[in-house]
């Protein structure tokens, strides 16, 4: 099926990077029909027990107290110093049982934090598989399996349900900021589950899709991405390269209104004292673009699929941060990046540029400071 | 006196930094001779080819802590270094499982987690907290000790420069450094693991060479000198120089010879000729005499001031602090030659686990038991092993479809009871094949031929004295500014002209090149200490 044979190492595992020749298709697949993404190399832990939400509640940056039954909350988690060490969602599947996805291995740090208190931990990484069905048409192909009840699920909610006759966990969160499902399902059966909605996508378009796409769905949806957007602190070496959620525009994630999480004094320090950084979102400016492609006598070129190599973005003179992910996209119309911004360059609506290399000659793009996400639709939350 | 130097300076010893030292001095212009008394160069680095077709590393093995800025300097690549990645680690354990950790970080993972998933994170971690630590040494290994007792301007720069590196360490890592200088390496890493095989696999890097056990305080510090072997870069990385060692020590001569290096084998000096407290020269076992303004000694500090220097040239003190130099062999080599590739029980066939190092250290106690044996004379009855099977990484090293094997094998001590000989040599082979067996059972009848290289042999043959292959032991107390005396650590000796250049000196040993380089230094600053 993955006939460009386009694999690529995640977790331990192999992935397809494009199912097709040429990812185009699957990216439109996401923003106008479906696609069908394998995101079971995430690692997902179950953890239960009567102190799980105490120890949640210690753990994340957001107030687990009050995620319903059945809802779903994205967060990140800190260190003492409130650098972000991974983010992720959770999802309260009962009373004291929660999922907890996350891009790194997190078992020692959970263990870390657990002491004196009654929860335990499972991995399900390896016994847990997840399908991500994204797009506008994902609500209509998961009726057209049966899926009673996907109606009524909201925006971030979670709940139990049979498709095609295997027992499934379905949360409607994803990575593309469109209408969508993540699919929870025992590893074995996630191959029938596969063909069954394969299937019954067939007749709205749905498409196998690989992570180029999903890469490019998630810098329109101005979704960081671990170790390419920051880097977590059990990775850093130098302590300029942590972040903390407040510099990575995640402020909405942090409760600093609970007494105690890991991290909360130092975030209540730098929300008191402002930032140094923000993650923003740019716009590369087209017409300076053709100019900068004008001086060799060429067209403008944009890049065929994202980038993940840190570019410096100026303000006149002076470096003022770096874009860490970037892309074409297509939907848009617009050359769009994941900037960190120093200071007051990180205003929505300052004027900076961004260094392209055009024919080997480093070159700069005028480009806007805006607000992410780039991509927003109703349909997401309706 | 009267006579005119035939020679800048004479190095003594053609080891791998005797030829670095010789090389960075002619680099400078100086007229260099090196010595050396066995029939080819490279000290305790050499190939030899001891059975016909067969090609062994006879002692050290494998290269990493080879100072970058030396294989760049001399140029080696162009003279014919090439080293090859060791990708792998594979501990065989009793009970038919094993250990793996592979050259890709998710293989490694999925297999620590087998063992235990909490390891499996802890694993990465204390990698970061190694490189951390490496990092954190590093700048180290390539300075000269400065004396702390000292008020020269010199060493007070030394001190300073020293300081503010450990200051700008931060608190984390400063604190951690201070742990792995004093803790032994299993306590260290029982603070990190809980799975037997891993935790003493990677022990067992803290007590190679040593004559020490895994739980002997020091060894977390051995430990990190093994972190901190880079290659292209990337630390605690361990290859396999292509012909062998000894190629590694040929690409260094090739060096030196080009920059006008005079290299004489066969040529064993009996006696550093010493006028008026000053070097100046050497006197040949043979009776010739040969001089030079500066005489440089690749031996260890020991065979140098205790056999090669009249005592009576050195002040009493000195002669009592390199008494007291430890320098105890506790390991063997065990070279084989064999018809067909040893089969693992625990993973069965020829496979990319061959192709790395093979750790015969299931457990802790293992390692400790075998400890015990040498404490009281004795060598392991099960011993902890290293091997590599070269000829998988390098087929040259043995002909077609042959292969040979090379065990480091710990411990065996150099003052065995009833001391070495023949008989022990064969029944000291015969338990690492025995104990090999248990693992690999068509061993025994695979082997062609054996070298069993004892302590006793590496003194009487390698010149190592008491058998160890670090030129003294890498414990904290003759370590940087003690190494291998107090106030003699810039590779000066109380005898004017005489410099240090081997192993016995900062940053110590293993294929290094970071003494001979140092030395070489230092010599051309000039001056007295």
């Amino acid at each position: 099926m993955c006939r460009a044979s386009n694999w690529r190492p995640w977790a331990g595992y192999l992935a397809a990077g494009s199912y097709d020749l040429y990812h185009d298709r699957e990216y439109w697949a996401i923003r106008n029909a479906a696609g069908l993404i394998d995101v079971s190399p995430l690692y997902k832990y179950l953890i239960r027990g009567p102190d799980a939400v105490r120890f949640l509640d210690r753990l994340v940056t957001r107030n687990v107290s009050k995620c319903r039954v059945g809802r779903v909350m994205y967060t990140p988690w800190c260190d003492g110093d409130g650098k972000v060490i991974d983010d992720g969602t959770l999802a309260r599947l009962d009373e004291n049982v929660f999922r907890l996805t996350s891009a790194d291995p997190s078992l020692l740090w959970f263990h870390d934090n657990a002491a004196g208190m009654d929860v335990s931990f499972e991995d399900t990484s390896d016994s847990t598989a997840a399908l991500a069905l994204q797009g506008p048409n994902s609500r209509k192909i998961l009726d057209a399996v049966s899926a009673p009840g996907i109606d009524g699920l909201g925006f971030f909610g979670v709940m139990d349900m049979e498709l095609g006759g295997i027992q499934v966990s379905v949360s409607r969160t994803g990575y593309t900021g469109d209408l969508g499902y993540e699919i929870w399902v025992d590893a074995e059966k996630a191959i029938p589950l596969w063909d069954t909605l394969m299937e019954a996508g067939r007749s709205y378009g749905i498409a196998p899709t690989g992570l180029m796409a999903l890469d490019m769905a998630r810098i329109e949806a101005g979704l960081i991405l671990v170790t390419v957007d920051y880097v977590p602190t059990h990775q850093a070496l130098l302590e300029e390269q942590k972040s903390t959620p407040l510099e990575l525009g995640l402020a909405w994630t942090v409760d600093l209104g609970k007494e105690r999480f890991v991290g909360r004094n130092a975030l209540a320090r730098q929300a008191e004292t402002g930032l140094e950084w923000q993650l923003r979102g740019l716009e590369i400016d087209w017409v300076s673009l053709e100019e900068a492609y004008g001086t060799v006598g060429l067209p403008p070129m944009v890049p065929s699929a994202s980038w993940r190599t840190s570019v410096p973005v100026y303000d006149g003179r002076s470096q003022v941060g770096y874009a860490t992910s970037g892309c074409w996209s297509p939907l848009l119309k617009k050359y769009i990046a994941l900037v960190h911004l120093r200071g007051s360059a990180g205003v929505p609506g300052t004027a900076l540029e961004m260094e392209v290399t055009v024919e080997h000659q480093r070159l700069r793009a005028s480009a806007t400071v805006v607000e992410t996400p780039f991509f927003d639709p109703p349909r997401k939350r309706g | 006196m009267g006579r005119e130097a035939a020679y800048d300076a004479i190095v003594i010893g053609g080891g791998h930094n005797g030829l670095t030292t010789a090389a960075y001095l002619a680099r400078a212009g100086r007229n260099v001779l090196v010595l050396e008394r066995r029939h080819l160069v490279g000290g305790s680095t050499v190939t030899e080819e001891v059975f016909p077709g067969f090609k062994f590393s006879v002692l050290s093995y494998v290269v990493s802590l080879l100072r970058p800025e030396i294989i760049r300097e001399l140029q080696l690549p162009r003279h014919g270094l090439e080293i090859l990645p060791l990708e792998s680690t594979f501990t065989p354990l009793p009970d038919g499982d094993r250990l793996v950790r592979w050259a890709d970080h998710d293989q490694t993972r999925r297999e620590i987690y087998r063992h235990s998933p909490l390891d499996a994170d802890a694993y990465d971690r204390f990698g970061q907290l190694m490189y951390r630590m490496a990092l954190a040494v590093k700048p180290i290994l390539s300075m000269v000790p400065p004396d702390p007792t000292s008020m020269s301007p010199k060493d007070l720069r030394g001190m300073l420069r020293l300081g503010k590196h450990l200051r700008d360490l931060g608190e984390a890592d400063f604190f951690m450094l201070y742990k792995l200088m004093t803790m032994s390496s299993a306590d260290f890493l029982d603070e990190w693991f809980e799975t037997d095989p891993l935790k003493a696999t990677m022990s067992a890097s803290g007590i190679i060479g040593t004559f020490l056990g895994p739980r002997s305080p020091g060894t977390a510090y051995v430990q990190l000198h093994h972190y901190m072997g880079e290659i292209d870069g990337a630390f605690r990385a361990w290859g396999f120089a292509r012909g062998g060692t000894g190629a590694l020590a040929e690409s260094i001569a090739s060096a030196a010879r080009e920059l006008g290096v005079t290299i004489r084998e066969n040529a064993s000096v009996g006696q550093v000729i010493v006028r008026g407290g000053r070097a100046v020269g050497v006197a040949m076992e043979d009776g010739e005499e040969i001089r030079a303004s500066t005489v440089v000694s690749g031996l260890d500090p020991r065979r140098t001031f205790l056999s090669l220097v009249d005592e009576s040239d050195l002040p009493p003190d000195f002669v009592r602090s390199i008494r007291r130099y430890r320098s105890v062999g506790s390991s063997g080599k065990v070279n084989l030659a064999l018809g067909e590739l040893p089969n693992f029980t625990s993973l069965p066939g020829d496979g990319d686990h061959l192709r790395g190092a093979i750790s015969v250290s299931p457990s802790q106690d293992y390692l400790e038991r075998a400890y015990d044996d040498a404490k009281y004379g004795e060598f392991s009855r099960r011993p902890y092993m290293d091997v590599i099977i070269p000829s998988l990484i390098d087929p040259g090293m043995a002909p077609p479809g042959k292969h040979v094997m090379s065990c480091f094998v710990q411990y065996a001590p150099y003052a065995l009871n009833g001391g070495w000989n023949d008989e022990k040599r064969e029944a000291f082979g015969d338990t690492v094949v025995d104990t090999l067996s248990e693992y690999a059972p068509n061993l025994r009848s695979a082997i062609i031929h054996r070298q069993v290289v004892t302590p006793q042999d590496m003194e009487d043959e390698f010149g190592l004295t008491g058998g160890n292959i670090f030129h003294g032991e890498l414990s904290l107390q003759q370590l940087f500014f003690l190494r291998p005396a107090p106030r003699w650590a810039n590779y000066r000796t109380p005898v004017r002209g005489l410099y240090l250049c081997g192993s016995g000196t900062h940053p110590g040993g293993g294929i290094c090149g970071g003494p001979g380089r140092l030395a070489a230094l230092e010599i051309l600053k000039g001056g007295s200490r």
